[in-house]
């Protein structure tokens, strides 16, 4: 599955992060790497963009971007 | 000896800045830019000079922060590199050091946020890694400017004995045979193009290609790369961007790993997600956030703004009176006594009397940005934004224009993306002001007696409505590029530190009174001086002979088709770009009478459709020579012009199209 379709309160590992570029570069240096858990914290008041938890910190992304994100949902 | 502060957004790099160089600082010349770059003396050593670059995450070369940074590192090449980290987030933290640590110059980690490390019961041991990174690791407390004496000694140790950071290996493996392979290949090239061979290398396995362009390789050189990236490739199953990231975070958790213990729970974050519980709530959080808007604008322009503008603009004329006194005592002409009086004092005072809205708005903005809460402000209203082509961040300059334009520009400062930057300076203007409300109100007191609250409602919406539509049409056509991912931290919720927005309004009040000084000050006396003088710079009595009135007059017709071509109308809209209460004063002057009776005379130069077309064109036309003067500070003198007719000639259209259509209709 993708990061966007992962539930509030829900985490996932990552497999792979797919796009090009600077969007893809940048989600890479924020920490998005394979292998890593990201909690799905909460959505915008609209649904969009979300915030995960990774590596201690919080980062919000849109879900058009988090949907380049695979992921296998995980229970902790 | 010059040092370098680099660092992660959110890092506390401004915070130590500050204590580092107490006021002793200024926004640096560095030509082209439109990222602020601060330099300061260091308050101890005053032979010690402190570069603070733009927060940046990487030295990728996407964002202008990114770039600027990299260029500043790799050809300024600084004496000195103090890289901070927000010992809450480590690893992403020392995801930037590991690059930076390439660049052959002495360097030391200082880990910042200690004191909310030990409350979180986080264990930092510090000597292991030192032992890793192989350079001093100092612990520190920006903000109770604990451990910057150890910092800065450990830094001037090195640079002194000229000790760079060993050459290291953050890998093993396909990566590491890759990056030796390509650094041997590359290295003549990298010595002539004055980078590290290892920082070189990485770069180019990532695909860098500003890197690939400094370094000028030849065909045969790049085959071989490509050759070497391709073979790690296939044998990681990972790209090569991917293989340089996965790389560095593998290093930095197997570090963490050995020199870092984490509880399970974590309180600050706790308490931040129990705060944005209520803040980022699916229903109350935007009418929250709404509703803390208001009470900033209730703040700034209605009880603390006001009461100070008032006794700071009382304290002025008090001035402009005894001098006035004093030069009428003195015997000097009555004309230089004008020029002071009704030139510099009126114009620059009136403008020097926005000085304490200013403060006051500054200083509650800076507290949501400083705790935090702005970063949420972009998450909650991003998808609204984003309709429109800006990003979440855009709305709070936005709304404070409904304040004044001249902060409202002036905090677009907090936009990252150069693109969101000029389209929101663009859009600002749209935004009524304060200071048209009074011509608002004197217009409808005259014309729309009946409907005066619907006509007023409609100024300003169709300001957002016209807003709007240009965004959407310049999505289109104008600022098409591909906006910065909206990728960003949202910090922890922290209390802001007195020193830095103390500091920070220091700042922007001396950024504003320079301003006053300068631009405003000759555009005041301009004004006065058409406005005293007739063509033939004789001393006029009435200033219907002005030359202001004469070029009111030559400009009138190219109103006509507005429905307002005589030259009282054109004149007002003249001083009106002094500042925009001046229309509704110079209209009063023309028509020799007062702002409370302006009703009846009025009626002789207006119809209800021409009125209603000359508020329409006031809403939109070029905003006052102090927003223009921000606008050239932020975005420099090209934009200015832009601005300044694409204003007016919006303004012109759209009141145009208005009055031709109304008389058409009848």
């Amino acid at each position: 599955m993708t990061l966007d379709k992962l539930g509030v309160g829900k985490s996932g590992r990552i497999i792979a992060v797919r796009g090009h570029g600077r969007l893809r570069h940048r989600l890479l240096d924020m920490g998005l790497t394979p292998r890593v858990i990201v909690h799905m914290q909460r959505k915008a008041p609209m649904g969009d963009p979300v915030c995960i938890y990774l590596r201690g910190y919080e980062l919000t992304l849109r879900l058009e971007d988090a949907s380049m994100i695979d992921i296998e949902e995980i229970s902790v | 000896m010059i040092i370098a502060l680099a660092g992660n957004q959110n890092s506390g790099k401004t915070t130590l800045f500050n204590q580092l160089t107490g006021s002793n600082q200024r926004v640096g010349n560095f030509p082209g830019v439109t990222v602020d770059v601060k330099e300061g003396i260091y308050k101890a050593d005053k032979s010690i000079k402190i570069i603070d670059l733009p927060g940046i995450y990487s030295l990728s070369p996407y964002s202008p922060e990114e770039i600027l940074t990299r260029d500043y590192l790799i050809k300024q090449r600084p004496d000195g590199i103090i890289n901070i980290i927000d010992g809450t987030s480590l690893e992403r933290g020392l995801y930037l050091s590991l690059q930076l640590l390439l660049l052959n110059i002495p360097m030391v980690i200082a880990i910042n946020m200690m004191d909310e490390v030990y409350a979180n019961g986080i264990v930092i041991k510090t000597d292991i890694l030192s032992e890793y990174l192989k350079v001093p690791i100092i612990p520190v407390c920006a903000n109770k400017n604990e451990g910057i004496t150890d910092l800065m000694q450990a830094l001037k140790d090195l640079v002194d004995n000229r000790c760079t950071p060993p050459k290291q290996d953050f890998c093993t493996g396909a990566v590491h045979r890759t990056l030796h392979a390509t650094a041997h290949i590359l290295e003549d090239h990298a010595q002539r193009a004055n980078v590290p061979a290892s920082f070189a290398a990485v770069k180019i396995i990532e695909g860098d290609e500003p890197m690939m362009a400094d370094l000028a390789l030849g065909e045969n050189e790049i085959e071989m790369i490509e050759h070497a990236i391709t073979e790690m490739e296939n044998e990681l199953s990972l790209d090569r961007m991917a293989a340089i990231a996965d790389m560095r975070y593998q290093y930095i958790e197997d570090v963490c790993k050995k020199a870092v213990t984490r509880p399970k729970c974590d309180k600050h974050h706790d308490r931040t997600i129990k705060i944005d519980n209520v803040l980022t709530h699916k229903i109350f959080g935007i009418p929250i956030f709404l509703g803390i808007m208001l009470l900033i604008f209730w703040l700034t322009f209605g009880v603390v703004g006001s009461y100070l503008s008032d006794l700071l603009s009382g304290a002025i004329d008090s001035l402009a009176a005894i001098v006035s006194k004093g030069l009428t005592d003195f015997g000097i002409n009555p004309v230089v006594e004008s020029l002071v009086i009704d030139g510099v004092f009126a114009g620059v005072g009136s403008v020097l009397s926005f000085i304490p809205t200013i403060i006051v708005l500054f200083f509650l903005l800076s507290l949501l940005e400083d705790s935090g809460y702005m970063a949420r402000v972009a998450f909650i209203m991003d998808k609204l934004l984003r309709k429109i082509g800006l990003s979440g961040k855009s709305i709070v300059p936005m709304l404070i224009g409904f304040g004044c334009t001249v902060p409202a520009i002036m905090a677009t400062r907090t936009l990252t993306s150069d693109r969101d930057k000029k389209m929101t300076i663009f859009l600002t203007p749209f935004m009524s002001c304060s200071a048209k409300l009074p011509i608002y109100a004197v217009f409808t007191m005259a014309f729309f007696t009946e409907h005066r609250a619907l006509v007023m409602t409609a100024m300003y919406l169709i300001g957002i409505l016209l807003a709007i539509l240009v965004a959407l049409i310049s999505k289109k056509f104008l600022f098409k590029g591909n906006p910065i991912p909206f990728v960003m931290e949202l910090p922890n919720y922290r209390l802001p530190t007195v020193k830095n927005t103390f500091l920070l309004l220091w700042e922007k009040t001396k950024d504003f009174i320079t301003r006053a000084f300068t631009i405003i000050f000759v555009a005041s006396i301009v004004i006065w001086f058409l406005n005293k003088f007739d063509i033939r710079f004789n001393v006029v009595s009435d200033s219907k002979d002005s030359m202001l009135a004469a070029i009111g007059s030559l400009i009138a017709p190219v109103f006509t088709p507005l429905g307002f071509g005589n030259w009282k109308a054109s004149t007002a809209l003249l001083t009106g770009f002094m500042a925009k209460e001046a229309v509704v004063s110079t209209l009063a002057v023309l028509l020799s009478t007062g702002i409370e009776k302006l009703s009846a005379p009025l009626a002789t130069l207006f119809t209800p459709i021409s009125a209603f077309s000359f508020l329409l064109f006031t809403l939109l036309y070029t905003p006052c020579v102090a927003a223009v003067a921000a606008v050239r500070r932020e975005l420099g003198t090209k934009y200015m012009f832009i601005s300044i007719v694409f204003q007016t000639g919006f303004a012109y259209i759209v009141a145009m199209v208005f009055y031709q259509i109304a008389m058409l209709a009848g």
